[in-house]
């Protein structure tokens, strides 16, 4: 991937006008539409849920709200931890501390999502699949889609941070992978609002 | 005055490069101008696909039950798979990659004076999933139970249980190559607001930019802010069909009107994704062949940002008698009716570029207008549909059909000619000729009316779509309808033949055409300032932009054109 790196170097010779660097700008874009992807998720979700009589249905087994509650604060912990993590990195000085904290980011999302699949290991013992009821089908999509966002933004995270001990690391790299972290984080709270509280 | 209008200009850019192998020049190239033609291609190959279902099934409409000459009888399933795919085909697999994706590759750097897109790996990557998927997407047909017949829109339960559908794998592969086809697309549209963004040539402001790399950006950013509720609701499509889940299963508490409207916020504003991008060739086309400035040019801006904005407030007018709450309904005719504002304005600018022009009929000047006539009786059949109350009566008919192949062809088929006469000289080097160009033109143009008109007529009659065989419904099979049919059929047969010409004329010009030079045209665009085909790297040196893109017979110039990155006075 070094290689885009490269190329946007090149390019930035003769740009006259840019505002934001062109890997944050793809990354915005690109969080556009993840915005309306996870919004489409969402408002089926409510359509879904609004035509029920019972939320959730009878028989079903309810969603573990507490120990959620605190993997998600270990989550937006981690999320400080990201805006800690790029503050050290523009103060140049400190490569070993920015180092650090983005590493330890990256363990806590890990954290977030092992924490996440036990969960679901419980949830399926319990009885709450795919193909139990619509519930299950909701429950397992969206944090599936979350579960799977998280996942490659820590692989996009152990990337930066492969390059930063390298010492290799681009500005608008870091910005990018930070804001797409950042709407990991901060997709979250939404969703177990949405779907664990409700 | 700089040199660039001169067309004998040749900047020989080969001792740069150490000679590349034919696979990583054609194949594996991250050159902007390679993808697009790669894109173009893989579009005109499966035009050709897209073309013989619509021959196949057109042949059974006209003579059911009679084996059609070049595929045998055709079986109801057949016939399912059949206008499925040709839908799918012709929107997601033509219109889409010639349009967006392959003009876009081809024009943006060249437009707005760049080496290439700032993604140039990305770009390749997009190619080569769009690849895949166009592969996914063949491979269906052959499958057990054959290709997806459960109509383009997919509409559950049909689309989502086997037993409906009667194409268990074809179904799957569907959902699963649209939906690779869309991360391609992401993919360009990502490279192509960024590069234009970013990447413009020194000098080059807002107001700069040609109308149609505008249009292009504004159409990737509609797909950008549409793509992901379809992607969510494809995602869902094919747990519903492969996992056994139950979204769109009213038994176990799902919708199957969601579907619908996931579908539909994507599938509305996409025709303005495929519109916009044919607007802006028809635009720089005509301004062109008037030599006259673009009418207007910040007024079709604000109306193109308008038209975007209004597109995802219209999705609903698909859904008029889905059920959904007449109170809503009412809502959306009024969206419906309003976004017809912005597009007329447009159309009145182009209009208004005309008039008064010294006006040249070269083919490209010939598709451009044909564009505008035929879109505008595509838009004009749109407000009746667009209204409630007598869409309640046109749904699902031939009227419908009628409507969007008014829209769509002129967009995907008229648009995407304009642009290759248009362009070809830049793209090979050599002009494409123009007698064949004509013939090809009056033998496009008269037979699609003929197929269309009569298809209007028989959706007022009450002829509903998507059957196999109307013979079996005694009130709309009289003769008068059927020779209708048989009129349609004719009209279209007609229109493939005539598309022989265009493809003699594409191959021997080639080889053989008059050789084109710089600027044939003699259009003031940054492309038309490198050599043709432009070499890798498309500029010698970076140019400098000193005017807006469309001064033409400006008063007081040795010339009637007046390249953009020509110093000299500012008009």
């Amino acid at each position: 991937m070094s290689y885009s790196a490269t190329t946007v170097e090149n390019n930035n010779s003769y740009q006259n006008n840019t505002v934001i660097s062109n890997t944050v700008l793809g990354m915005l874009i690109f969080i556009l539409v993840e915005v309306m992807f996870f919004a489409a998720l969402i408002s089926a979700f409510l359509i879904v849920k609004s035509g029920m009589t019972t939320w959730p249905p009878i028989g079903q087994p309810r969603l573990p709200v507490f120990s959620t509650a605190i993997n998600s604060l270990i989550l937006l912990f981690s999320g400080w931890l990201m805006y800690l993590s790029k503050k050290s990195f523009l103060n140049k000085n400190s490569v070993n501390k920015t180092f650090k904290l983005l590493n330890w980011t990256i363990v806590l999302g890990a954290f977030f999502v092992v924490f996440q699949g036990v969960e679901w290991v419980r949830l399926i013992q319990f009885g709450l699949t795919m193909t139990s009821d619509v519930y299950g089908s909701f429950f397992y999509l969206i944090i599936g889609c979350h579960a799977v966002h998280v996942v490659s933004a820590l692989i996009l995270l152990i990337f930066i941070s492969y390059k930063l001990k390298q010492n290799c690391l681009l500005e608008s790299w870091f910005s990018a992978s930070q804001i797409f972290w950042y709407f990991v984080v901060g997709i979250w709270p939404v969703l177990y609002v949405l779907v664990y509280l409700s | 005055m700089v040199n660039n209008i001169s067309d004998t200009d040749s900047l020989s850019h080969k001792d740069h490069h150490t000679e590349a192998s034919f696979w990583s020049k054609y194949i594996f190239s991250t050159d902007h101008k390679i993808i697009g033609m790669q894109y173009i291609i893989t579009g005109i190959v499966m035009a050709v696909i897209g073309g013989y279902m619509a021959y196949v099934f057109r042949m059974q409409l006209a003579f059911p039950g009679k084996a059609v000459p070049g595929y045998g009888l055709v079986s109801p399933l057949d016939y399912n798979m059949l206008i499925t795919n040709h839908g799918t085909i012709m929107i997601f697999w033509v219109a889409m990659p010639i349009l967006i994706a392959g003009l876009g590759n081809y024009l943006i750097p060249l437009m707005i004076g760049c080496d290439d897109m700032v993604f140039p790996r990305i770009n390749r990557l997009s190619y080569q999933i769009f690849f895949i998927s166009t592969l996914v997407i063949l491979i269906s047909f052959f499958v057990p139970g054959g290709g997806f017949g459960g109509a383009w829109t997919a509409y559950p339960p049909l689309s989502s249980e086997a037993i409906y559908n009667h194409t268990p794998w074809g179904a799957p592969l569907w959902v699963i190559a649209v939906a690779l086809e869309f991360v391609a697309f992401l993919m360009g549209g990502i490279n192509f607001i960024t590069t234009t963004m970013n990447a413009r040539c020194k000098g080059m402001k807002m107001y700069d930019i040609p109308i149609v790399v505008w249009m292009i950006v504004i159409a990737s950013i509609i797909f950008m802010a549409s793509v992901g509720p379809l992607i969510a609701g494809a995602v869902m499509l094919l747990f519903d069909q492969t996992l056994g889940t139950s979204f769109y299963n009213p038994m176990n508490g799902g919708d199957p009107v969601l579907w619908q409207h996931l579908f539909w916020f994507f599938g509305h504003p996409e025709v303005y994704v495929v519109l916009l991008p044919a607007m802006g060739i028809v635009a720089e086309v005509i301004t062109v062949f008037s030599r006259k400035k673009l009418f207007g040019y910040k007024t079709i801006l604000y109306t193109t940002f308008a038209t975007g904005i209004l597109s995802f407030f219209v999705w609903a007018h698909h859904q008029f008698i889905a059920g959904i709450d007449p109170r809503m309904a009412n809502i959306f005719t009024i969206t419906t009716v309003m976004i017809s504002i912005p597009v007329g304005e447009m159309l009145f600018c182009y209009i208004a570029t005309l008039y008064g022009g010294s006006i040249e009929f070269k083919t490209a000047m010939l598709f451009a207008i044909a564009f505008l006539a035929e879109f505008l009786i595509g838009g004009v059949t749109g407000i009746y549909l667009g209204a409630s109350g007598t869409d309640i009566y046109f749904h699902d008919t031939y009227f419908v059909l009628a409507h969007f192949h008014y829209t769509f062809f002129p967009i995907a088929v008229i648009g995407f000619f304009t642009a290759i006469y248009y362009w070809f000289p830049k793209m090979f080097g050599r002009k494409l000729n123009e007698t064949l160009g004509k013939i090809h033109f009056w033998g496009t143009i008269i037979p699609f009316n003929g197929i269309f008109i009569p298809l209007f007529i028989l959706g007022m009659g009450g002829q509903h779509r998507r059957i196999y065989n109307y013979n079996h419904f005694p009130d709309l099979s009289t003769p008068s309808q059927q020779d209708l049919r048989v009129f349609a059929t004719t009209s279209m047969v007609i229109m493939l033949v005539f598309q022989i010409p265009f493809f003699i004329n594409f191959i021997s010009s080639l080889f053989k055409g008059e050789k084109a030079g710089n600027n044939p045209w003699k259009a003031n665009t940054l492309e038309w300032t490198v050599p043709s085909p432009p070499p890798h790297g498309n500029f010698a040196e970076m140019p400098e932009v000193y005017r807006p893109p469309y001064e033409y017979s400006v008063p007081d110039m040795d010339n009637d054109y007046c390249p953009q990155n020509c110093s000299g006075k500012k008009i």
